[in-house]
């Protein structure tokens, strides 16, 4: 088909004569076809997903996605590293945190950069706290979406308290967009108030909602007869189907790249004076089904408690920016207006045709993201924009699974399965 | 401490143990690989494209179970000059060896890049057979850069509707679109 923007010549839409619906989908005989969400409160977000039922017996569902589609890999290649940090923070909006730290580690990888000891051990921290937040909210949703409202307050209270955290350091509580390419946005202004924020929240706030929580939900017998056996993905087909972080471990896949690649202070000699790793263990569960993925994600909270319990006493002293000269971040707005050198190197970051040298090359970093392995692929062609930036989405990918673990369940299982593989649309859509 | 080395290096010889494997099981093809960062790519032709990823993923000397992600890139203007218009990646890694592989393939369109049709040369085979979840994300490279794949179960468009009128990340497409938005049909609900 030529080109053509005009819709008289060329494309319509029209919801009922979709071609897969006819295909796949027909109403007839005992089968009928219901159409769930978009806009639905068991969605969360945008979710389509059409199924075809026999009684209430799901025979087969056809998710559909793009709803929030919005082009942020395109952004990707107008916005420069730095920038870029704003848009990708919003893919998965539940742990803004973990995005931008896992954005500035591909950027970082591509430069090839080491961060200063003081700046891991803070990105370190931030890190895990953003698995806390995603995971609180996931665990009390579970419960919501099964009709158990308590127990999802008792997680999303407690992340206010991260939002504070969050919005003391950077002055942002929901998208702080807080590190730079060797750097952080700028250094902690308060170690002691950053510390006692931190100290109440991992040592008072945090056991308090999770023995809230499991003390709600763990023995009780309608919570468990709703998610146990349901859902079930086997270790062979988490693998094949390219599934990861806490659904894999939770069918009893062995991989963690905090252990298995690891990076910031999961690494051993991470600050270059033979410091050991921070010590954690790796939940795994064996069934695969909703019951554990809803237990690891319980016990990683209870491990992401003890990695930032080792390092919030420790932080070192020195820079936090890697760069002392700060090619790649701009100065501080003081230094802009007090020396000539900070308005200079503003200026250089902030004309278009300016910039830094970047390197020519292709290069892939993630992360361990709460949901699984976030990396991004990055092709940089020595501009100040990246050329192509592609993400990996763990939401996307985990979220093609959906249908087959479902289907042959109940139609109330639905909203049990999608609760435990915690889909974010913003970041399934992009 | 920005690295001074600016190029990627080409090094065929390089050391990833996969790449002895991969040369002695398929000696009749021609294969090369780069070298940046530490991360090894390997650039297949993409008519072998599928035998040798079904070689990594079952040989035991590469075990390369895990397909990490599926994504495209084009090429159109880049400053280094390329085998081919657009590229598909494939991210390997395995869950045993904690080893990673990239593994590319180029291709060449054989006709304008502006609009939304098959192109019969942007073509290559589907990886779903290997590893079931290139599912999604072979659906996302045809969506965004009209690269197909051939005997995929559903090759469908996954983010955008069926027949937007273009494939937007090639380069050739703006970043604000052509106007698709402006000029899209509103459906009323009394429309007759």
């Amino acid at each position: 088909m030529p080109y053509s923007i005009h819709p008289d010549e060329g494309y319509t839409v029209d919801a009922d004569a979709v071609d897969y619906l006819d295909d796949t989908l027909v109403d007839g005989g005992d089968r009928w076809v219901l159409n769930f969400g978009p806009q639905h409160p068991a969605t969360h977000t945008t979710l389509r997903i059409i199924l075809q039922l026999d009684g209430e017996r799901v025979v087969r569902a056809i998710p559909h996605c793009g709803y929030l589609h919005s082009g942020f890999e395109k952004l990707g290649e107008h916005h420069d590293y730095n920038q870029y940090v704003c848009t990708i923070s919003r893919m998965d909006y539940i742990s803004p945190i973990v995005n931008d730290v896992a954005w500035h580690h591909a950027a970082e990888v591509l430069f090839g950069i080491d961060l200063t000891p003081r700046c891991k051990v803070v990105r370190t921290i931030l890190a895990e706290l953003g698995r806390i937040q995603n995971h609180l909210l996931c665990v009390g949703a579970a419960a919501l979406d099964l009709g158990a409202f308590t127990g999802f307050l008792y997680g999303f209270n407690e992340r206010e308290r991260i939002y504070d955290i969050l919005d003391f350091l950077f002055g942002q509580r929901f998208h702080p967009d807080g590190t730079r390419v060797g750097g952080m946005m700028r250094d902690i202004p308060d170690m002691d108030v950053f510390r006692t924020m931190v100290r109440n929240f991992i040592d008072v706030r945090l056991p308090k909602a999770m023995k809230d929580i499991e003390t709600l939900l763990n023995t009780n017998r309608i919570f468990i007869d709703r998610v146990k056996d349901v859902g079930i993905i086997s270790e062979e087909e988490a693998i094949a189907w390219s599934l990861s972080g806490p659904l894999a471990r939770a069918s009893g896949v062995k991989r963690d790249l905090r252990k298995d690649e690891p990076y910031l202070c999961y690494k051993d000699n991470w600050d270059g004076q033979g410091a050991e790793a921070v010590k954690f263990d790796v939940p795994i569960a064996t069934h695969g089904d909703c019951l554990c993925r809803y237990l690891v994600r319980l016990e990683e909270l209870r491990q992401s408690r003890r990695i930032i319990d080792q390092l919030i006493d420790n932080i070192p002293d020195g820079p936090i920016d890697s760069d002392p000269e700060g090619k790649t971040r701009l100065p501080d707005k003081g230094d802009v207006y007090g020396s000539i050198e900070a308005t200079i190197q503003h200026f250089e970051l902030v004309m278009t045709n300016r910039g830094w040298d970047t390197p020519v090359g292709e290069c892939y970093g993630a992360i361990e993201g709460p949901n699984g392995e976030l990396g991004y692929y990055i092709v940089a062609d020595g501009g100040r924009c990246p050329w192509r930036v592609a993400v990996r989405p763990p939401s996307f990918i985990n979220y093609q699974t959906f249908p087959k673990m479902f289907e042959g369940h109940q139609l109330a299982d639905l909203v049990a399965v999608l609760g435990s593989i915690n889909v974010i649309a913003a970041e399934l859509d992009r | 401490m920005i690295d001074e080395q600016l190029a990627p290096q080409k090094d065929v010889g390089s050391n990833h143990p996969v790449l002895k494997a991969v040369k002695e099981a398929f000696p009749e093809l021609r294969l090369s690989a780069t070298v940046f960062r530490g991360q090894t790519t390997l650039l297949v032709s993409r008519d072998a494209l599928h035998q040798v990823m079904r070689f990594l993923r079952d040989d035991a000397r590469c075990a390369l179970n895990f397909l990490s992600d599926v994504t495209a890139v084009d090429y159109l203007g880049y400053p280094v000059e390329q085998p081919g218009r657009f590229a598909v990646v494939y991210l390997l890694a395995s869950v045993s060896l904690k080893t990673r592989l990239t593994v590319k393939t180029y291709l060449n369109p054989s006709m304008d890049t502006s609009g939304n049709a098959d192109d019969p040369e942007l073509i290559v085979d589907t990886v779903t057979d290997i590893w079931p979840g290139a599912e999604w994300r072979e659906r996302e490279v045809y969506d965004m850069f009209g690269i197909r794949f051939r005997g995929h179960p559903d090759m469908r468009r996954i983010l955008l509707w069926h027949d937007f009128p273009a494939f937007p990340l090639r380069k050739d497409y703006p970043l604000r679109g052509r106007g698709e938005r402006e000029h899209y049909r509103i459906l009323k609900r009394d429309a007759t």
